[in-house]
């Protein structure tokens, strides 16, 4: 086999495309990061792609006694509470459309393919209606049960094509011994489902860790701003100050940093196959 | 058992599709009381320049981001399923745009793309010291690229795992017949890849309708409306003119050419196509 492809001529237009387009993706990754650590003074005199003279972490500290520790727990429990109910609900739904035997659970993952289709734009008015209706606006809650909404489509796909593999005599032989429903998806599904889960739940946080329309429509004051929402007022309140905005965009990124070095297999498997929606 | 997921999804997700098709037809503040409009909304939505505009607009960046993405996603993943030696540090370091949030992302190109004080004045390249943002006749392009920066990485994630599926044989075959590696490309590989450019490009098309917080936060729709696409117009018909119903109008346009996009796909790879794929890679 490595003889073969060392056969193959090596594709030059790929690779040095492929050396530019890093380059066009690093440069400003790379920009993000130097600027977090220019000290204020300095961002209007130094180059502002060379490497700080006098790098500290002073655009930090200004933005974590910004509040930024709130809103990072904020998204931390949107996110948190999104993805488990989620995973919950879904894995639930999967096992009927896998199990069922009439047309229902056909035309439950039917709705769910339309579903994936859904734009939350286009819903965001009577989202934010009904949020005002329950009580809801401004509250964590607010951002929560929309989420959950607009994840479940491609949550339950994605589940239902996995347990589809599971062959039929694992259920019949549990079924045999008298096992509840409950106690096949318990004992059965959720175990042998857990690297779907895994994949799902990941992109999943993804999604929910960044997402902005919904924070910026029902929410409103800072006890209930989420991180993307922060960024944005960041923005707007700091304003000449660019290294604490940029600094506060480094510490957005870190837990989805660290997600995808500890679960990168995971959060590609998933975007892949949630199309990137 | 499937209850609380259908409860869930129909309440947050169903109701509302339907509550944006009533609301249409209703003017409605965002917070007083809500009159029957009949077709105002529509006629007013009709009538609106400024959505007449958006509308356009949505559509040219939509193309504009389909030429610049496609060729570049698919160059980059028929090269990434190959076996280079750089091969799989690259793919990892090509991915990380997708960690970022809209926001950060758009926030770190605003400050990169400064006239003043961003790249162009550190590299003392005139041309790249334009006022990318603030020039209504370049700031739809800074936004094409933006949001390729952001989503070339996932598509050729895509094209990357389309490649891979290509059987070795047909390459074999072909190199023992004489073909170069441009012929194999041509003979081969875009062909094989006829599903795989159907989805990234439908996907593309779909996702162009949709751009909102990018460009929210980039450009807030200018300058003046140079950058108000069709998402962008209906939020600030709705929440900043307090238009609901001329929004929810809006809203329904997005709907209906996002799902004929979307079943134009199903219908040209098959429904079927699209389930095997979600399990892959």
């Amino acid at each position: 086999m490595t003889k073969q492809r060392n056969e193959q001529r090596p594709n030059v237009l790929g690779a040095a495309f492929a050396w530019l387009w890093l380059a066009v993706i690093i440069l400003p990754i790379y920009y993000i990061f130097i600027t977090s650590l220019r000290p204020r003074e300095d961002y209007y005199a130094e180059n502002p792609l060379a490497w700080p003279a006098n790098p500290s972490l002073t655009a930090y500290q200004r933005v974590l006694e910004n509040d930024f520790v709130l809103f990072f727990f904020n998204s931390v429990v949107v996110t948190t509470a999104s993805v488990a109910v989620t995973l919950v609900v879904s894995i639930m739904a999967a096992y009927v459309v896998v199990r069922s035997r009439d047309g229902f659970g056909r035309n439950l993952f039917r709705v769910a393919l339309l579903g994936i289709a859904i734009p939350i734009q286009a819903a965001i008015i009577p989202v934010y209606y009904l949020i005002v209706q329950l009580g809801l606006y401004d509250t964590l809650a607010a951002l929560i049960l929309p989420s959950i909404a607009f994840s479940i489509p491609l949550t339950l796909l994605i589940l239902t094509n996995f347990l589809r593999e599971i062959p039929e005599s694992l259920f019949e032989s549990m079924r045999m011994d008298g096992a509840t429903e409950w106690r096949i998806l318990l004992r059965l599904v959720v175990p042998l489902a857990r690297p779907a889960l895994a994949t799902v739940g990941v992109y999943q946080a993804l999604q929910v860790w960044n997402g902005f329309l919904f924070p910026l429509v029902l929410t409103q004051s800072a006890s209930t701003r989420v991180i993307p929402l922060s960024l944005w007022s960041f923005q707007g309140q700091f304003g000449v100050d660019v290294p604490a905005v940029l600094a506060a965009v480094v510490l957005s990124v870190l837990p989805m940093l660290a997600a995808y070095i500890l679960a990168r297999r995971q959060l590609v498997s998933g975007l892949t196959a949630g199309f990137g929606k | 058992m499937a209850a609380p997921a259908l409860i869930l999804f129909g309440v947050f997700a169903i109701v509302p599709l339907f509550g944006v098709a009533a609301l249409s037809f209703v003017h409605w503040d965002g917070l007083g009381a809500i009159t029957w409009a009949g077709f105002d909304n529509w006629t007013a939505a009709a009538n609106d320049p400024v959505s007449r505009g958006a509308l356009w607009l949505t559509v040219k960046l939509t193309v504009l981001c389909v030429l610049f993405q496609a060729p570049v996603s698919l160059l980059l993943g028929v090269f990434l399923a190959g076996r280079q030696r750089y091969r799989s540090l690259l793919a990892t370091l090509f991915f990380l745009p997708l960690l970022f949030s809209s926001a950060a992302v758009a926030i770190t190109f605003t400050a990169l793309l400064d006239p003043n004080f961003g790249a162009g004045s550190a590299l003392d390249i005139a041309v790249l010291s334009q006022n990318w943002l603030g020039d209504p006749q370049l700031a739809l392009y800074v936004v094409v690229f933006v949001i390729g920066w952001c989503f070339i990485p996932f598509h050729t994630l895509i094209y990357q795992a389309g490649t891979r599926q290509i059987p070795k044989e047909l390459y074999e075959a072909a190199r023992m017949d004489g073909a170069g590696a441009v012929q194999q490309f041509f003979l081969i590989t875009l062909p094989m890849l006829k599903y795989t450019i159907v989805t990234s490009t439908t996907l593309m098309t779909v996702g162009s309708l949709t751009y909102f917080d990018l460009i929210f936060v980039l450009t807030g729709g200018g300058p003046g409306n140079a950058t108000r696409v069709l998402p962008l117009d209906m939020y600030l018909t709705g929440f900043r003119s307090y238009d609901m119903g001329q929004a929810s109008v809006l809203a329904l346009v997005l709907v209906a050419v996002g799902l004929a996009v979307s079943l134009g796909l199903n219908r040209i790879t098959g429904a079927s196509r699209m389930d095997s794929r979600s399990e892959g890679s």
